[in-house]
């Protein structure tokens, strides 16, 4: 496992790990919901990680965040036992959870006065703080209305501003974009690429690679409660193959013939169930722009394509030779039930 | 959203010092207002319940059980009180219950603050709601022709008793309310404890004309020594054993259930 120069915090030593679990296991009832991960976050970096429903990443994040118990296992942030130094952790952490942390039924102003309180802050600075807050995440016109009534993207800056009333070396980020519009979710990158270059260390929970791609320094990815691998992005990728271009045709019975261009342009080729469709790896721009153009001289008419990254399907095919199935059932059910 | 502004309010974080268990206390306090102040309607329990019990009791069973709806104001008016507020104690268990299916809990629990804080103000934020539901009894009481012998010094000594049962009283209902699974669950064992306790009391009928068994139970109920303290102490005739008993009940009740409460809302999952 490699790791790029982290960012900020460029006085602590290389060695210097913010978060550190070995043979972390949590059961509800009879499911391990998390079944020995082992992590090791270097300070100051964005760490990722990557799985389906009920892999076990929120059950991980709410160990370490002192809000479960761990069954067997160890884990430190910042060198502080979660359990015995449960009080020393919360004063280092942050939790974004994946029910929106805040309350409902208060104003955005008021949780962050609320917050700014509990954490002890005078309340003319709590005040001061929250309308500084409010205002750097595009909230001020919303700060006197009840969350309740907010949109999906300014509850989940909310949720971030809540985070960061106080200073915290540690943030956990659960699934912070799952559910927003793609520009709600730009917001929420600026906001997480803003808070890693200041130096917090972040661990990112998602199920996009993409996401863990576009902000994570070093990527774990999880199944039915083990990290099944780890690395870097392009260590990642470079194991999954990085991406793929998808073409749809205006005239299905031409797929043929886009197949044999297409094999010729970028070697294997994939057919979608839909009939119009069909794909094949490809990293880099220019050969996909290429193969395009080959389709539209040879008369293929192309309704659209398009470049993307390897899907949480794709990443989870090829890691593990069975897609990224939905795991809910099996742990967050459980776990739901002895709640 | 500008960056400049992000990266600016990011580097001025401030790092205060851990707030006293007293202040982290007082703002879920605040934060128990302020809900109260965006949905008024959560007040209707403390005001309008306690209006219809007054007017009900006085006028639908004044005549037949005392007499006059005059002289049975003087006995019922403390009992009302006392019952008015012991039932809200029960919303304390339902709100908190409501309150577990949020996100917010999550923060709240990972927060470095004394543990017990977010049970502790809520609490005390319901009790608040208790003194609106006295006061509300009392004012409509003397428009009525309440007059008590010990005057209004004797009527606060009255409503701050009942609401130090009272916020005693709650930590049962907030044991009830982490043990259960539904608010609806929470109202339902709630009121199926306190309902028999508060109507085999003293409350309503003075228990002399009560079977033996039945009367020894109405005697010991901490609900009629309650009501008796309230009445002495609004007339000005108050044992200082019952009070001794509220308060050591009240003692008690809190000793056993707050940190069974603290424990359930820490270990929750």
């Amino acid at each position: 496992m490699s790791f790029e120069q982290p960012r900020g915090l460029t006085s602590m030593s290389r060695t210097d790990l913010a978060i550190e679990t070995s043979g972390l296991v949590k059961s509800f009832g009879g499911t391990r919901a998390v079944d020995g991960v082992d992590l090791a976050v270097r300070a100051g970096s964005v760490y990722g990680v990557l799985g389906p429903n009920g892999a076990g990443k929120t059950t991980t994040i709410r160990m370490l965040a002192t809000l479960l118990r761990p069954d067997a296992g160890s884990a430190r942030v910042l060198g502080h036992d979660v359990v015995a130094e449960a009080d020393e952790v919360r004063g280092l952490v942050s939790l974004t959870g994946q029910m929106a942390s805040v309350d409902e039924e208060l104003t955005g102003r008021e949780n962050l006065v609320l917050l700014g309180r509990l954490l002890g802050l005078k309340w003319r600075v709590a005040k001061d703080r929250a309308a500084d807050l409010l205002d750097a995440f595009g909230l001020a016109d919303a700060s006197g209305r009840l969350v309740k009534h907010y949109s999906g993207g300014m509850r989940r800056r909310l949720d971030i501003a809540a985070s960061i009333v106080v200073t915290r070396e540690v943030m956990f980020l659960d699934e912070p974009t799952t559910g927003l519009d793609p520009r709600s979710r730009n917001q929420v990158w600026d906001i997480v690429r803003a808070l890693a270059a200041e130096g917090t260390t972040i661990l990112l929970c998602t199920q996009y690679l993409d996401e863990a791609d576009q902000l994570a320094d070093g990527i774990a990815v999880i199944d039915h409660g083990r990290v099944i691998a780890e690395g870097t992005p392009s260590q990642l990728k470079a194991s999954i193959g990085s991406g793929a271009l998808h073409v749809r045709l205006l005239d299905p019975d031409q797929r043929p013939v886009a197949e044999r261009l297409l094999a010729r342009e970028l070697s294997t080729v994939h057919l979608e169930p839909d009939p119009a469709a069909l794909s094949a790896p490809c990293a880099d721009g220019n050969r996909a722009a290429e193969a395009v153009a080959e389709l539209s001289r040879a008369g293929v008419r192309v309704a659209s394509f398009s470049l993307g990254q390897p899907s949480l399907d794709e990443v989870f095919l090829a890691l593990t030779g069975h897609p990224a199935d939905d795991q809910t059932e099996e742990a967050e059910i459980a776990e739901e039930e002895l709640a | 959203m500008t960056e400049a502004r992000l990266h600016n309010v990011l580097a001025t974080a401030p790092r205060p010092r851990r707030p006293s268990a007293l202040s982290a206390s007082l703002t879920f306090g605040w934060r128990g207002m302020l809900k109260v102040k965006h949905v008024p309607e959560q007040l209707m329990d403390v005001t309008l319940t306690p209006v219809l019990f007054v007017l009900m009791f006085t006028y639908l069973f004044g005549g037949a059980i005392a007499g006059s709806t005059a002289e049975y104001l003087d006995y019922i008016l403390p009992g009302i009180l006392v019952m008015s507020v012991l039932f809200t104690t029960v919303y304390s268990g339902v709100s908190l219950n409501t309150d577990l299916t949020k996100g917010v809990v999550d923060r709240f629990r990972s927060l470095p603050i004394w543990r017990p804080a977010p049970l502790v103000g809520a609490l005390l934020g319901d009790s608040l709601r208790y003194l609106v539901a006295g006061t509300v009894i009392v004012v409509l009481g003397v428009a009525l022709g309440y007059r008590p012998g010990a005057g209004v010094g004797g009527v606060v000594l009255a409503l701050a008793l009942v609401i130090v049962f009272a916020f005693a009283l709650s930590w049962v209902f907030t044991t009830l309310g982490l043990l259960l699974r539904s608010p609806n669950a929470v109202m339902n064992a709630g009121f199926t404890g306190i309902f028999p306790l508060t109507f085999l009391s003293n409350v309503f009928v003075d228990p002399e004309t009560l079977p033996g068994p039945l009367k020894a139970f109405v005697d010991a109920n901490p609900i009629s020594i309650l009501a008796s303290a309230s009445r002495g102490l609004m007339e000005g005739n108050v044992e200082s054993a019952d009070i001794a008993v509220v308060l050591g009940t009240a003692a008690l009740l809190t000793a056993l259930f707050a940190p069974l409460t603290t424990h359930l809302y820490r270990t929750r999952t």
